[in-house]
């Protein structure tokens, strides 16, 4: 055990700090180069382009992706029969296997009139869309397909937490005569609160690491519209022609580490908080 | 109050039992539910089941009329070419491998480590604690690099583990989070048993083997379920460190067929992957959703 740990999460955290001081290519030996690798990443202007993309990435999937299971679920705890078939069928696209969603859906994108999408969108009488080839729509695209993939696993735990709600509290806001809207407005959502932050800043360190689906889809493209910061990680590091240049990968790494180390220690103290409850 | 004599009204939600008599609410929630169930029916189950039927369309009527359902037979040669003309079936039976491989190495750490901090408890454990639980705040992403690096050489031993199996599962063993859950559960368990195993004459490793792991069913159950999951959905790790096909689990081998293979056979392929996990998911249901709903509450 402390060797697995040793070998595999200690002594490489250790290296990262060093190697991203260093400049290695596993041909010469590391030499020692400061903070060139941090001034290199942050003067590289895809840098830009990535932490914007990666912002742009989070802020649609919250549109999408926040209300969307919260309304499901409210809906979902209502249901009096076959309960089960509703969460069977909201959590059936998590068990797919997230590169098959991915494949599949880059299929269902296909930007020809006869693409999947497409064919449905001419039943309505909406022309062809581009889809993941427009610069303008990859992202909400890619977006998209990340919502229906994940969707179901929030649903499950917005669910898990309705019932955790004390029916005392609607009898007494019955008392007082509230309408269905006002006991959702004041006692599911307020009850609801801690689990909300949770899976939002969730949902932040999900999104702040997003890689599979710009790199499957788009490959970052088109011109660069949809890469990420892992996804330049990944390029600095292994699709280099030069050699790998671990320095700047390394470098970049720290600083989304430094961004989500600061979320999931908020994270830590808040289900510890709301798990004493 | 008369309500409370309706057995429904325990487990009553938002909507009253009053509410639920009155028409006009009775309707409007039917409604919506009708419309929520079409909804998920056609997003969670439509896509399936558009995969399921491309996979058996030949290529050419995938392509022409993407929606109509067989319009010109069923080709099973679709399913036939990919497992044995690609060889998907080495990829399944590598997936199948990575998968219980990383379920055995996550176990075994888990358990001893879990063992070792929450009841041998040597001097050495609160520091030893402290470095495991520290890791959860280090995202895996800071690993990427470093990682591959020590994979690629092994330090002291001075091997390259590229190619083999154990640069996923030794790597996957290394999960701070089991180890929390782990020990969460043993600190729990009574601490008596042990004593009175121990004034017995028990070795340590008997005690482990013969009184511990037997009352810890249940943790290492949810360990498993997690385990097995996040290795067949892994991708990124594996493509790194299992380059040669002979060795790539599915997902790792699925986007590089996209080029090179027919459609129909392609499509058939994506099919033959989610096959498993959906069949494992409507079996175990009950299961994945416990786990989904208690993901919520200590990690997502």
């Amino acid at each position: 055990m402390l060797l697995i740990f040793g070998i595999f999460s200690w002594y490489p955290i250790v290296q990262s700090f060093v190697m991203s001081f260093q400049k290695t290519n596993l041909v010469t030996a590391p030499t020692f180069v400061g903070l060139d690798n941090f001034v290199k990443v942050l003067q590289d202007p895809l840098f830009l382009t990535a932490v914007q993309n990666t912002v742009w990435f989070a802020v649609l999937a919250l549109l999408f992706g926040y209300p969307i299971p919260l309304i499901a679920a409210v809906l979902m705890s209502e249901v009096r029969r076959a309960k089960g078939l509703f969460s069977a069928l909201a959590y059936l696209p998590v068990v797919v296997p997230p590169v098959v969603a991915v494949l599949l859906w880059k299929f269902f994108y296909d930007a020809s009139p006869t693409g999947v999408f497409n064919s449905i969108l001419a039943m309505v009488g909406i022309g062809p869309q581009p889809w993941i080839q427009s610069i303008t729509a990859a992202m909400p695209s890619l977006v998209l397909e990340a919502t229906w993939a994940g969707a179901g696993g929030t649903i499950i735990i917005y669910l898990a937490a309705l019932t955790g709600v004390a029916p005392e509290l609607y009898d007494a806001a019955e008392v007082d005569g509230a309408s269905i809207w006002r006991k959702i407005w004041h006692i599911t959502l307020p009850q609801l609160r801690g689990i909300l932050l949770i899976t939002l800043i969730l949902q932040v360190i999900g999104t702040a690491q997003v890689f599979l689906e710009p790199f499957l889809f788009t490959a970052g493209g088109p011109a660069n519209s949809t890469i990420t910061v892992l996804l330049l990680i990944y390029r600095y590091a292994f699709q280099n022609s030069l050699g790998g240049d671990y320095g700047a990968a390394t470098a970049l790494s720290l600083m989304l580490a430094m961004f989500l180390a600061v979320l999931s220690v908020v994270y830590f103290r808040l289900t510890k908080s709301w798990s004493q409850n | 109050m008369s309500k409370t004599k309706i057995p429904d009204a325990e487990d009553r939600g938002i909507v009253s039992v009053a509410d639920w008599t009155k028409p006009r609410i009775r309707r409007t929630m039917r409604a919506s539910h009708a419309v929520l169930l079409v909804v998920l029916a056609v997003s969670g189950l439509g896509p399936l089941l558009w995969l399921g039927k491309a996979a058996l369309t030949p290529t050419q009527d995938t392509l022409r009329t993407p929606l109509a359902i067989f319009p010109n037979g069923i080709e099973w040669q679709n399913v036939v070419t990919a497992w044995s003309t690609i060889h998907l079936d080495v990829q399944f039976a590598n997936t199948l491998w990575v998968a219980a491989g990383s379920w055995a190495v996550q176990i075994v750490v888990a358990t001893t480590a879990g063992y070792a901090l929450s009841i041998l408890r040597p001097k050495y454990a609160g520091v030893l604690n402290a470095l495991v639980l520290g890791t959860l705040f280090v995202p895996s992403v800071v690993l990427l690099v470093p990682l591959y690096l020590t994979v690629l050489d092994v330090p002291f031993v001075g091997i390259s583990l590229i190619n083999t199996f154990w640069a996923v599962w030794l790597p996957a063993g290394a999960s701070a989070f089991n180890v929390l859950l782990v020990k969460r559960f043993f600190d729990n368990l009574p601490r008596e048993v042990f004593e009175a195993a121990r004034t017995d004459g028990a070795s340590s490793f008997r005690l482990f083997w013969s009184i511990v792991l037997p009352m810890s069913k249940p943790i290492v159950g949810v360990v498993s379920v997690f385990a097995i999951i996040a290795a067949w959905k892994d991708f990124l790790w594996p493509s790194l460190v299992l380059i040669d096909p002979m060795v790539q689990p599915l997902s790792v081998r699925l986007p590089a067929l996209q080029q090179s293979i027919e459609l129909g056979v392609y499509l058939a392929a994506l099919a033959i992957s989610s096959i498993i996990p959906i069949l494992l998911f409507l079996v175990f249901q009950r299961m994945f959703l416990r786990g989904a709903g208690l993901g919520g509450a200590v990690k997502g």
